[in-house]
Order: structure tokens, then sequence, then C-alpha cells
């Protein structure tokens, strides 16, 4: 593995029972970049996820550096509402210390009433994780992986479960931890704007690789249509 | 009054007391059980410990030691299925739990049977209540150690794993302290209603609980009321145990149903 690789996967097979899911797909993560992962509903991305976490049994090569770090947001996590467990007492599973708490709390961004931050982040605190609206819940979540003080931050679908407004925010909360802690991030997502935006490389998958590269290379109306099928026009980049 | 002054001897304060803190250990394991929405399981795991016990009987062991074996092979078998497959295979259970209870009612020997199957209070001996007495302070002690782990491996069990937690084997130790749980608790409420010890105090804690430590101190303590409550009740109104106190606890599972909103 070269030396400014946080991770290099190898001929990576994911098979269940007789069925190919991810097919010898091999790519690098270059440490301190941003890496998006993109492909239609059943595509693999999610298993590939699990795979290099060493969440499912896999055939091929999985090689982190011997530094990384890795903290993990999953898509999504179905809490019942009336499970009893408070957002404090979930981030005191990982950390001790209140200080911390309100500190990654702040940086995930519960402070938006400004003159009431405070306020506000004992409000989640004590709020229910299964009362959480789909945005807090995610934030939580990230919070919950920053406690572990990760270098690598993997996010599955940063966006599902959140309403349109919020998204936008979610996006640009991941770019701002990046730059405040050099963060290496890699994360699934279905939406192509997202990618250019905020990815330094792409990996487009359909069971197999499709494509890697700088987005704006690697990216155009052949590997778009070996992704999603003829029907392209949708999943093309918008200007804003 | 007279009848309450009366039946308060030391050896039934000591029957309170001991069946009072295998009832707060059950509360508090069976938090788990509910939140891992296991309940079923747990409310029929008791009767798999009938063939144990029979078998005990027949040798002249001590029945709670046939019970643990019974239930420990029980909880194997239940944890292996938990790990090995993405459906819970309920039928198969349920199957298993009747199969062990039928075979446990025609083993058991014609005398025994009525205790074993709803407990009787007056056959605890000294011996049982010192054994209760380490087991609960086992259970309380293991399971605080794994309380995190078990809760964040029930909310997510990626999340679990991705940060380096044995799930399996957190579930396999807390299933086992289920096991040990429901073996003490056999002599006071009998196989058939032992499990609900587990589940009913649990689930009424759970009723009015938004934090995951208020909800553990409230099963353990719904746990313990129910059992002494019952004992005493059953003595005064010279009822069998082990209905009575799951009775007293499906009370305070009413009673905090009622309050359930006030939760939220």
């Amino acid at each position: 593995m070269k030396n400014n690789n946080l991770l290099s996967v190898q001929g990576l097979n994911v098979n269940f029972n007789s069925h190919k899911i991810v097919d010898n797909v091999s790519f690098d993560v270059i440490r301190d970049s941003t890496l998006a992962i993109i492909g239609p509903n059943g595509a693999g991305k999610t298993v590939l996820f699990r795979a290099i976490l060493g969440l499912i049994p896999y055939k091929g090569k999985v090689t982190w550096a011997p530094d990384a770090k890795i903290g993990y947001v999953p898509q999504k996590l179905f809490v019942a509402k009336d499970f009893p467990l408070t957002v404090s007492e979930f981030l005191h599973f990982k950390e001790k210390d209140h200080k911390i708490i309100h500190e990654i709390l702040n940086s995930v961004g519960f402070k938006d009433v400004a003159a009431s931050h405070i306020h506000n982040d004992v409000r989640v605190l004590k709020t229910k994780l299964g009362a959480l609206s789909g945005g807090e819940l995610q934030r939580v979540l990230i919070a919950y992986a920053l406690l572990g003080k990760p270098n690598v931050l993997l996010f599955d679908e940063p966006t599902s479960g959140v309403d349109v407004s919020a998204e936008e925010t979610i996006y640009s909360l991941i770019d701002k931890l990046k730059a405040e802690k050099d963060l290496t991030i890699i994360f699934i997502s279905h939406e192509l704007q997202v990618v250019y935006k905020y990815a330094d490389s792409v990996l487009c998958l359909n069971k197999e690789k499709i494509c890697f590269g700088p987005p704006r290379e690697v990216v155009d109306k052949e590997s778009l249509t070996k992704l999603y099928g003829e029907d392209v026009s949708l999943y093309q980049h918008h200007e804003h | 009054m007279l009848v309450c002054i009366n039946i308060m001897n030391t050896d039934f304060i000591f029957l309170i007391l001991t069946g009072a803190l295998a009832g707060a250990a059950s509360g508090y394991l069976g938090s788990y059980m509910v939140l891992k929405r296991m309940s079923l399981v747990g409310d029929a795991l008791s009767h798999v410990a009938l063939p144990g016990m029979a078998i005990a009987l027949t040798f002249s062991v001590n029945p709670i030691l046939g019970a643990l074996v019974a239930l420990f092979i029980a909880i194997l078998g239940i944890w292996y299925l938990e790990e090995k497959s993405e459906i819970y295979p309920e039928a198969l259970v349920g199957i298993f739990f009747t199969a062990s209870l039928a075979i446990g009612i025609l083993i058991t020997p014609e005398p025994e049977l009525l205790e074993a199957l709803f407990g009787e209070i007056e056959k605890v001996t000294r011996t049982d209540g010192i054994l209760i007495i380490a087991a609960s302070a086992l259970i309380f002690f293991v399971t605080r150690a794994i309380s995190q782990k078990l809760t964040v491996g029930i909310i997510s069990e990626d999340l679990a794993k991705s940060g380096g937690i044995n799930v399996s084997k957190i579930n396999l130790t807390y299933l086992l302290l289920v096991g040990l749980v429901i073996a003490l608790g056999v002599k006071f409420l009998g196989t058939l209603l032992m499990g609900a010890l587990v589940i009913v105090p649990a689930a009424a804690a759970k009723n009015i609980s938004r934090s995951i430590g208020g909800f553990q101190r409230l099963a353990a303590l719904a746990g313990f009321a129910s059992t002494g409550l019952g004992i005493i009740l059953a003595k005064m109104l010279g009822f069998p145990s082990g209905p009575t106190v799951v009775l007293v606890a499906v009370l305070l599972f009413i009673v905090s149903y009622l309050f359930k909103e006030r939760a939220y």
C-alpha cells in the first residue's frame, strides 16, 4: 500500500448465497481526501461499505493504514419512539466528559439558535433518540462517530431520512468537519450534484466498478448509462 | 393486622427478601429482553426448566441445578438461532418450549409436579437463599458491566461491531444471565410463571421511562416490589405465591400504562 493511502481495496468480491453483490472492485482512498460512492439502488453500495468495515464476509483484500481510526455513520437507525435512551446517555457511552460532548454537539450544528445555544443542546441531550427528527438523529450519529476521535468517517447516504432543506446543511457540515479535523471521508450518495460539489474522487458502482477518479473527469454519458441505464437525464448535473 | 404480625417471623422475612432480590435481578435483566423484542421468548423460556428439574428430582439433586442446566442448553440454542438466522424462527422456539414442558410434565414425579409448575415458597431452603443472594449480586455486577455494549448492539449491530464490540459474545453472556435468573426464581414462581417475572416488571417500567438508566432502576424496583408484595399477599390470603406475584406485577403494568402518555 502506498504511503499516502488510507485505504486500499483489491479485488473485492461479496456474494450472498449464490448472488454476486460486489464483483471484483478495486480502489484506493488517499489520506485527507473525500471519496463518493454512487450507483443505483441495489448496486451494492451499502454492502461494499459493510465489507470494508469488516461486518460481513468477503473475498479480496481490504487494507487500512495502521493508524486508521474509523468512525461509521450508518444509513438509518430504526430506534422506536418509546426506546428509553436519551441522547445524553447514548453519547456518554463513548465519552464521559460533558465538556467534550458539548463541544462535539456544537460542531455538528446544535447551535442554530445562537442566543440560546446552550439551552438548545441541553434540550437535545434530554431528548430520546427515537424522538429526534431525521436530521437531528443524523447529527447525533455524526457526533457519536466523532467522539471516538476518528481520522476517517464513513457515511452511508448522509441525506436519507432528511428533508431537502436540511440536506444541504448535512453536506456543508461534513465539509466543515473535514476542514477542521483532518478527516478522510467516504460517503455513499445517489445525488450527482453533491458528488461534484464535495468529492475529490468518485467510485461509480453497479456490482462492478464502472468508473473511478475525479468526478468531472470520469463521470460522463457512457459511465452514467452503464450506471443508471438509458434514462440518465434525471441524474445530470444541474447548476444552482 | 394480627395475621400480618403472625406471619412475620425471621424465616419468612428472609424468604421475602431473597424472593424480592431475585425479582429485582429478573426485572433488571428483563429490561433488555423487552428492548430486544424477545418478550415472548423470555416469557416462555422458563418452561424449559421443567425437564431439568424433573431429572434433578429423580436423582435427588437440587432442582435449581437441574433447571439451570436445562436453561443453559436452551439458551445456547436461542443464541445460535439469533446469530445464524436473519429472521427469528419464532415458531421453532415456540414448539421447542412447548415440547420441553410436555416432556417435563410426563417425567416429573407426581408429588412434586404441582410444586414444580407453580412454585412452592415453603420449599425454598437457606442454601437456596444464599445461592440467590450470590447469583443476584453476580447478575447485577455483570449486567452493569456489559450494559452499554448491549444497548448499542440492540440499537444497531453494525454500529456496535464497527466500534469493536463483540456483539455475539455480549449477547451470549446476557442470555446466560437470563437463564440463571430464571433458575433462581423457579422455586418461588414455578416453571409456568417465572418467565413472566423477567418480562412484566420490565414492560411496566418501560411505560414510564425516558432514559435507559431510569428504565433499569424502575424495572429492578418493579421486580422487587411485585415479588415482595406478592409473597406477603399470598401468605396473608393463603394463595400460591407464583400467581399472586405475577398478578401484582401485572397490576403494576396496568397502573404504569395509565401514566404512559406523560413520559413523552
